[in-house]
This record gives structure tokens, C-alpha cells and sequence, in this order.
């Protein structure tokens, strides 16, 4: 197997996903046949190939600095889950 | 045993562009809650994010001002993790191929020149910010306000060459004056525009190897920097000399008790899984656009510090004193060009009223015109000074106020000596014992004379009529 239950777990963990036993035990098998279809990558010689961080040959465009607002806060906050004012209101995070 | 420190600085800049680094809204500091956002920063599905010219060409600035090589190739990566200020649950950062890599600034240590190498510079996207709701510890929510998400960064990376707090502090305000000067950040590390973050360790001296650090945030102020660092110095070496081991971990500096404390540590808070942005395509800089940016390049403060203490006449203390702001040694310059009589204190009077010269209240031509007035024996050291005020009150030329305010000085001799002998025949007693011997009373005919001619007369040129009527 190519991933370790505990993995599946500090995974979800760190996507704030829960999962259920029957589930960790199907997704430990999906992600694991996708590594697997992966790793036959391995099996190539790739050690004079540049690494490919996107498949398109060219440069990321630029935009100017000028500054264009937006224009519609309201539209903005409307997807607030809740808001106070013009606040997005989140649950408190405790620092210390 | 004795030990050693070693620290390594990470600064966070924030780039002076107009708007923010992969949209259009302002990245100005200060407006309401909320006003500077768009699609882009608040991380609505379906939006693309377009990277901001300028913002490359601040970094690549600061990467030829600190001599690191521009990389030709560099890849914006996503480093993610879950926080209520950041609404992509990632940041858009530089992880394996940033912009600039293996530079160095010159600092002053125990008189002399150290390197301190810079071992990466890239760029990446603020978060925003939370507010807490309420101060009592019960309260349930926390406010966000997203106007600075997405404002440009530069990180710059030090390696770990510094060995004291001052190394450190020294490091950083040259830093900083180089980001000043390049004029792509403000510097100001209270509204926390510049930022810093610390790795220290020690170890005995001689060896090699490093010992375990500890990260230190939360320092506002360049002094909060240096006290941080004296403090987790001394408590990493205390606790080894108590036989006890150095954790690794993150500190916040608590500058009221001025003692770090431990950060409590988030879970799993260093598994950021980055990846390459597929938002986002390499961002390819060619030589010739690197080559018409350090043309951009200003003459940097320790080129400036040289060059003023060298071909001006100056103390190396003046220069980096008129140094620490290129608006203020531009002006020192311009201001001895148009009189060089005596740049001593041509610089003097520039560092004295260096927060006019900031606020644009005065001219090179002020200055000038004062040292000249005063060299030339036209006005006393108290008549400039009222006349620089002047200047800063009323926007008048020095030269127009001084005649205005008659505030020229005597210093033709003849018109001096009949004041001089009526002042010497209304104190025939102090005269005479001037006459026999007590040469401290020049200084209270002096007094008397100024007292007569309202402070207009050249105190030096009454001493000289004194001595000759007196003597």
C-alpha cells in the first residue's frame, strides 16, 4: 500500500476533514492507486529533464500598478457568513 | 564555557506599489473595513490572479542593491493552511524558485566592515487582518478586515552571520535604509511596514556546529529587536549551563515584561504542502529589463556615507547623520553647492533642521544663505536661527526676512566704535579694572555693547574695538 492510515489522517486533518473508519479505509485505497499510477513515473530517467512547474511555455503576464476599485463592498461581505458592520465576523481564534 | 550567539534575520517588507500584487485594489494603508477588496484578494471561485509589474521591479531592485543574483526563472507557489485573515486558506508565496538568491550587505562592527549575507529574497502576498471582538477573554468572535490581503511583500532572508544583538540591529537599520533609499518601502516598522522575525541559537565558542534555535516574533522597533535578542541569548545559555536543553520552537518577544515567552504551538503549523500556483506561470525576467533596473539604482547610504565624508569636508559621524535620509543628504549637497564656505556647518544646520527639510519648509538656498550670512560676519548665530524660524513660519526667503527684520549685524568697525566708547565712559570703574587686569570683564563690555545696538552687532568685531579702546 502506498499510504499509511496515519497519513490519511494528518491529511484530513490538516483539510479540517473528519472521516469516518469505512471512510479513511476507501480513501487510503484511492489515494494509494493514484500514487501508485504516479510512481510509474519512476521508472524514467528524468535526471536531464527541468523540473515543469506548468505545462504552457511561457511567462506569467503583468498587470500595471493602477489602481482600480472594485466597487461594491456589499457584494464583498454579502458572502459573509456573518458579519458586524463591515467586518466579517468569524469564530474567535485563540492565540494564546 | 563560553558561548556564542547566531542569528539569522528575516524581514518582511511591504513593496510602496499603488495597488495590491495580483489585483487592482489600492494597497494604501488606513482605509475603511473592507473598502480595498475585489474577487481577487477574498478569494472568490473562478477568479485569476495577474501579477504586478512594479511589484517584480521593487524586488528586483532590492536584490541588485544587495548584490544577489536575479534569477531568470522564479515560480509563485501556494503554501496553505487555514486562517480566518487568509480567505484562499492559502498564500501565494515563492518557495523553491524565488526571485533573487546569495547577496550581501556590508554592516559596521566593532569599527569595521562585516558581510552579512542574504541567502534569498521573494515575493509574496500579505494576509489580512483580525480584530477582536471585545477585550473580555469570553468573547465569541473574532472581526476580519481584508484590505490588506494580497499587498505586496518582499521576504529577504539573512543567513546566520550575525553573532551579537548589535550585529543584528545594525543589519537590519542598513536594511531598511537601503529599502528607503530605493524608495520601494517606507521602512516603518511600528505600522508594521517592515518587519522582522529572528532565528537565534548559541553554542561554545569553537564549535562549529549550530546549536537548536528558537524563532522570535512580535518585535515592533528595531530596539525591540536587539532587547528580544540579549534576552533568548542569555536564556539559551542559562539554560544550558543548568544542564537543560534548548527547544525548538517559536517565541513572541512581550515587550512590557521584555522577557519571549513560547508561542503556543499551532498543531501541525509547518506542513504548509506548497505547490506550484497553477494560477500563476513562471515569472520569467530577461536581462535587459534587469539591466535598465539597475540603471534605477541610487547611489546606496554606505556609498553616500563615503563619498560625503571623504570629498566633503565633513565628520563620518555628520555623514551618516545626513545620511539616514537621501532627501536630507541630497539637500546637505544642494546646499553646499550654492555656498561651500564651511560644510561643517552647513551639515550642523541641515541635521539640526532636518525635520523642516522633511516637511519641505526650507530650501538648500535657507541654509546656504544663513552659514554665508554668518561666515560673512552680516548676521550672529542668534539672528540665523530666528531667521531659519522665520523662514519655517512665513515661506519668505532668509535674505528678504533678515533685511524686513533688521536683522543684519554690525560688523563695520567704524560704525562700532562710538557705541564702544560711549559704552566704556558710562563704566568708568569697570574700565579701569579691566585696564588692571581683570580681562573677564571684555565679555561683560561685550554684553553691554550688544545690549546698546539691539543685537545687531558682530560680537567678535565689538571684542576686537574693545581691546583697542581698552587697551
Amino acid at each position: 500500500m502506498a499510504i499509511t492510515r496515519e497519513e490519511v489522517l494528518h491529511v484530513a486533518r490538516l483539510a479540517r476533514l473528519a472521516l469516518s473508519e469505512e471512510e479513511v479505509d476507501r480513501l487510503r485505497d484511492q489515494i494509494g492507486n493514484i500514487l501508485d499510477y504516479i510512481r510509474q513515473l519512476d521508472t524514467l530517467d528524468t535526471r536531464e529533464v527541468v523540473p515543469t512547474s506548468h505545462a504552457v511555455e511561457m511567462g506569467t503576464p503583468f498587470r500595471d500598478d493602477s489602481v482600480c476599485p472594485f466597487g461594491d463592498k456589499e457584494a464583498i461581505l454579502s458572502n459573509a457568513p456573518d458579519r458586524f458592520e463591515d467586518f466579517f465576523r468569524v469564530p474567535r481564534i485563540l492565540e494564546d | 564555557m563560553e558561548f556564542e550567539a547566531v542569528i539569522g534575520l528575516e524581514v518582511h517588507a511591504q513593496l510602496s506599489t499603488q495597488s495590491k500584487i495580483f489585483c487592482a485594489c489600492s494597497a494604501a494603508f488606513g482605509a475603511p473595513p473592507n473598502e480595498n477588496t475585489c474577487p481577487v484578494c477574498t478569494g472568490m471561485p473562478g477568479v485569476l490572479p495577474v501579477l504586478n509589474r512594479k511589484a517584480v521591479e521593487f524586488t528586483i531592485r532590492t536584490a541588485l542593491a544587495t548584490s544577489c543574483a536575479v534569477q531568470s526563472k522564479s515560480v509563485f507557489a501556494r503554501k496553505n493552511y487555514f486562517y480566518p485573515d487568509l480567505p484562499k486558506a492559502y498564500q501565494i508565496s515563492q518557495y523553491e524558485l524565488p526571485l533573487a538568491l546569495a547577496g550581501h550587505i556590508d554592516i559596521e562592527a566593532d569599527g569595521g566592515t562585516k558581510r552579512i549575507g542574504i541567502t534569498r529574497i521573494h515575493m509574496e502576498e500579505d494576509a489580512g487582518k483580525l480584530v477582536h471582538e471585545g477585550e473580555f477573554a469570553g468573547a465569541q468572535a473574532s472581526l476580519a478586515d481584508l484590505n490588506r490581503c494580497s499587498v505586496p511583500l518582499m521576504e529577504i532572508v539573512s543567513e546566520p552571520d550575525m553573532r551579537t544583538p548589535e550585529e543584528g540591529g545594525a543589519y537590519l537599520r542598513r536594511l531598511r535604509d537601503i529599502l528607503v533609499y530605493l524608495e520601494v518601502c517606507d521602512g516603518n516598522m511600528e505600522e508594521g511596514s517592515f518587519r522582522c522575525d529572528a532565528n537565534v541559537s548559541v553554542r561554545p565558542k569553537g564549535q562549529k556546529e549550530f546549536g537548536t534555535k528558537a524563532e522570535l516574533k512580535n518585535m515592533n522597533s528595531f530596539r525591540n529587536v536587539e532587547k528580544a535578542l540579549e534576552y533568548e541569548i542569555r536564556r539559551q545559555v542559562e539554560q544550558i549551563e543548568d544542564g537543560g536543553t534548548v527547544a525548538q520552537e517559536t517565541r513572541l518577544w512581550d515587550a512590557a515584561a521584555n522577557v519571549t515567552i513560547p508561542m503556543r504551538g499551532k498543531e501541525e503549523a509547518h506542513d504548509y504542502r506548497y505547490f506550484p500556483d497553477p494560477d500563476l506561470l513562471p515569472l520569467i525576467v530577461d536581462d535587459a529589463w534587469i539591466d535598465a533596473l539597475r540603471k534605477t539604482i541610487p547611489e546606496l547610504p554606505a556609498e553616500k556615507v563615503a563619498r560625503l565624508a571623504s570629498t566633503c569636508g565633513i565628520s563620518r559621524y555628520d555623514a551618516e547623520l545626513l545620511s539616514s535620509s537621501r532627501a536630507l543628504a541630497d539637500f546637505f549637497e544642494a546646499s553646499v553647492k550654492i555656498y561651500g564656505g564651511n560644510p561643517k556647518v552647513s551639515a550642523n544646520e541641515c541635521i539640526h533642521w532636518k525635520d523642516a527639510v522633511a516637511a519641505g519648509k526650507i530650501s538648500p538656498e535657507t541654509i546656504a544663505h544663513a552659514v554665508e550670512d554668518r561666515e560673512t560676519g552680516k548676521i550672529s548665530a542668534t539672528a540665523s536661527k530666528t531667521l531659519v524660524e522665520l523662514v519655517i513660519r512665513t515661506g519668505k526667503p532668509l535674505r528678504q526676512l533678515r533685511e524686513e527684520k533688521g536683522l543684519s549685524q554690525v560688523s563695520d568697525a567704524g560704525a562700532l566704535e562710538e557705541t564702544v566708547a560711549k559704552v566704556i565712559a558710562a563704566n568708568p570703574k569697570e574700565a579701569e579694572s579691566y585696564r588692571n587686569g581683570k580681562a573677564g570683564l571684555l565679555s561683560f563690555f561685550v554684553g553691554q555693547v550688544m545690549k546698546e545696538t539691539k543685537g545687531k552687532a558682530n560680537p567678535k568685531i565689538v571684542q576686537e574695538v574693545l581691546k583697542k579702546k581698552l587697551g
